[in-house]
């Protein structure tokens, strides 16, 4: 079957299960939605972390950036007549997660451009930094229009409620859809060149900076998108939802799902959810619990749950097998 | 032609190239042999834009090379078979050969350039679906040729292709080296630390010093040249 068929018939699935998500129970509602997100979020920084072997440690910020400005526009939408009523929400919604994922991805291209120049660690500590700026800057800004409190520093920002089902994941299906899309073209196949041999590719032609800023924006661009979702749906941000432990969070998934592999890190996405959530009723131990089976499923699959298999590569060798049969 | 002149490279303080001037005419095979460190992948880097150069020219026809950024100098037709191989170990034979072929559009002289470097090396077509990190020493420096000729360079830069390979496959790989040049009138720059192999397929030769060309000449003279046979023939 073409990759095609298979998104478009996964997207049929979704708009009909989104028919019955009201009748789900809201805790294990809340648990899909975040599924969903960190779907989107981990598909995203794998481009960065794992195709194109960079080592980003801010992917938090950029979600942070994208659900504060995304909030900004709806708040300032829907109180100036283009509100929830409109289509159901759907108008400001899309524009708020637009120009959510659009200041991310600005966000973006201006840490991308001078730290991508450094290599392993210290762009992991740059970017770490940078996760702590933004987190810093939002806690001290607060503003009013109209008499209307926006961003609100360290005390929150209510956020309208535009988020569902079928927005999470539909992202998230578009997420997987462009970076498989992006890695499996002739184009894309730069990205892994500058991972696998950096010298080689810059040898072969592959004007290494702009393929590595490029990974930078589009992955922040959708991290951004993550963080719109994100904040439509607990209606609640504050700078504290955006730290650098929530960007671990995310590397995690990452590297437990193999490091390049789209196929993997949703799995593992899915995974590192609902473990901290099964793990409720060890209540003080979870957290330990949760770390052990981490280090756990580490040494038993160094490589990731799937190694390097992207989606279209695990899908051809199916049909080469099953050819040779 | 390419023509370098007077070039100075260094890494940091350290002089590595102290100005280098060679010539390799189009449709030729030249070589450039050297102990260890004596600037020979310096100079190959140096070429394909990798390292910039402190002062000196390079040149290929009308430009000047030495302000290229290393993706339009491939696209000026210079491929380099690098130093080490530095294949793409987590991609295909194939997709390592369609790196070669990054920055070229037409997909019809790609395919040929694809089956033309196959039947040059069947062993890769053998293998092209198997990852580039698995293959042995020999068929990685097999695939580095071949995803280097996938550019379709008018020059193309080999360093030490003999490099760790059994004897039986540097023949055969020299071999492929006349061929690329017979049929296709490819120009080669041939660096080598085995100097008997590479001075017998060359048709002109340099020796390089710690960063300065002390000899040159007709390979067959250099071949028969007394200090170049205590130096770099041993006793063959
Ligand atoms: N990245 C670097 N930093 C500092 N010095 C370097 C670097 N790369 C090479 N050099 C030095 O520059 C000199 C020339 O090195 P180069 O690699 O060009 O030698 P070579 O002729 O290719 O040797 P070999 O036959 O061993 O490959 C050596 O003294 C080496 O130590
Ligand atoms: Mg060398």
């Amino acid at each position: 079957m073409r990759p095609q068929l298979i998104f478009a018939l996964i997207f049929a699935g979704l708009i009909g299960l989104s028919l019955v998500t009201g009748k789900i129970d809201p805790y294990y509602y809340t648990v899909i939605i975040f599924i969903g997100i960190n779907i989107t979020m981990a598909t995203s920084l794998n481009l960065i972390n794992g195709f194109t072997g960079q080592f980003s440690l801010g992917h938090a910020g950029f979600m942070g950036v994208g659900a504060y400005v995304s909030a900004i526009a709806s708040t300032f939408l829907t109180t100036h007549g283009l509100g929830t009523e409109v289509m159901g929400g759907v108008p400001v919604m899309a524009i708020a997660l637009l120009v959510g994922g659009l200041a991310a991805a600005l966000t973006g291209l201006a840490v991308g451009i001078p730290s991508l120049r450094l290599k392993g660690d210290y762009l992991a500590i740059v970017t770490l930094g940078f996760n702590e700026i933004i987190r810093v800057i939002i806690q001290n800004v607060d503003f009013k229009i109209d008499g209307i409190s926006y961003v609100g520093g360290a005390r929150g920002f209510a956020v309208p409620q535009l988020s569902s089902f079928l927005w999470v994941f539909g992202i998230a299906l578009v997420a997987i859809y462009f970076v498989e899309n992006l890695i499996n073209s002739t184009y894309g196949r730069g990205f892994l060149a500058v991972r696998d041999d950096e010298v080689a590719a810059e040898a072969m032609g592959v004007h290494t900076t702009r393929f590595k800023v490029r990974a930078f924006v589009i992955g922040s661009f959708f991290a951004g998108i993550g963080g719109g979702l994100f904040a439509h749906f607990i209606q609640y941000i504050t700078p504290d939802n955006f730290t650098f432990l929530k960007s671990i969070e995310i590397v995690v998934m990452v590297i437990l799902g193999g490091m390049g592999s789209t196929y993997g890190v949703i799995l593992a996405a899915i995974l590192l959810t609902i473990m901290p959530e099964a793990l409720r009723e060890f209540s003080e131990y979870r957290m330990i619990i949760y770390s052990l089976m981490l280090i756990v499923l580490m040494i038993a699959r160094p490589q990731g749950l799937f190694g390097s298999e992207t989606f279209t590569r695990f899908f051809a060798k199916r049909k080469a097998a099953a050819n040779k049969v | 032609m390419l023509e370098i002149k007077d070039l100075h490279v260094s890494y940091g303080q350290i002089a590595a190239l102290k100005g280098i001037s060679l010539s390799v005419p189009d449709h030729a095979i030249v070589t450039l042999i050297g102990a260890n460190g004596a600037g020979k992948t310096t100079l190959l880097r140096t070429i394909s834009g990798l390292l910039k150069s402190k002062s000196g020219s390079i040149s290929l026809g009308d430009s000047e090379l030495t302000k290229c950024a290393p993706h339009e100098i491939v696209a000026k037709g210079i491929a380099q078979s690098p130093e080490g191989r530095m294949i793409f170990a987590n991609l295909t034979v194939m997709e390592n050969l369609k790196m070669g072929a990054f920055l070229r559009k037409d997909t019809d002289g790609i395919a040929t350039d694809m089956e033309y470097v196959f039947s040059m090396f069947p062993r890769l077509k053998e293998r092209h679906a198997q990852q580039g990190g698995t293959l042995s020493g020999g068929e990685q420096q097999m695939l580095a040729i071949g995803r280097a000729l996938m550019s379709k360079p008018k020059i193309l830069l080999l360093d030490e292709p003999s490099l760790g390979i059994a004897p039986i496959l540097v023949r055969t790989i020299f071999q492929k080296i006349v061929e690329i040049n017979h049929n296709l009138g490819m120009t080669v720059l041939l660096v080598e630390q085995n100097a008997h192999m590479a001075l017998g397929i060359a048709s002109h030769g340099y020796v390089i010093e710690t960063g300065k060309i002390v000899l040159e000449g007709e390979a067959s003279w250099l071949a028969a040249n007394e200090e170049v046979k205590k130096a770099y023939l041993g006793s063959v």
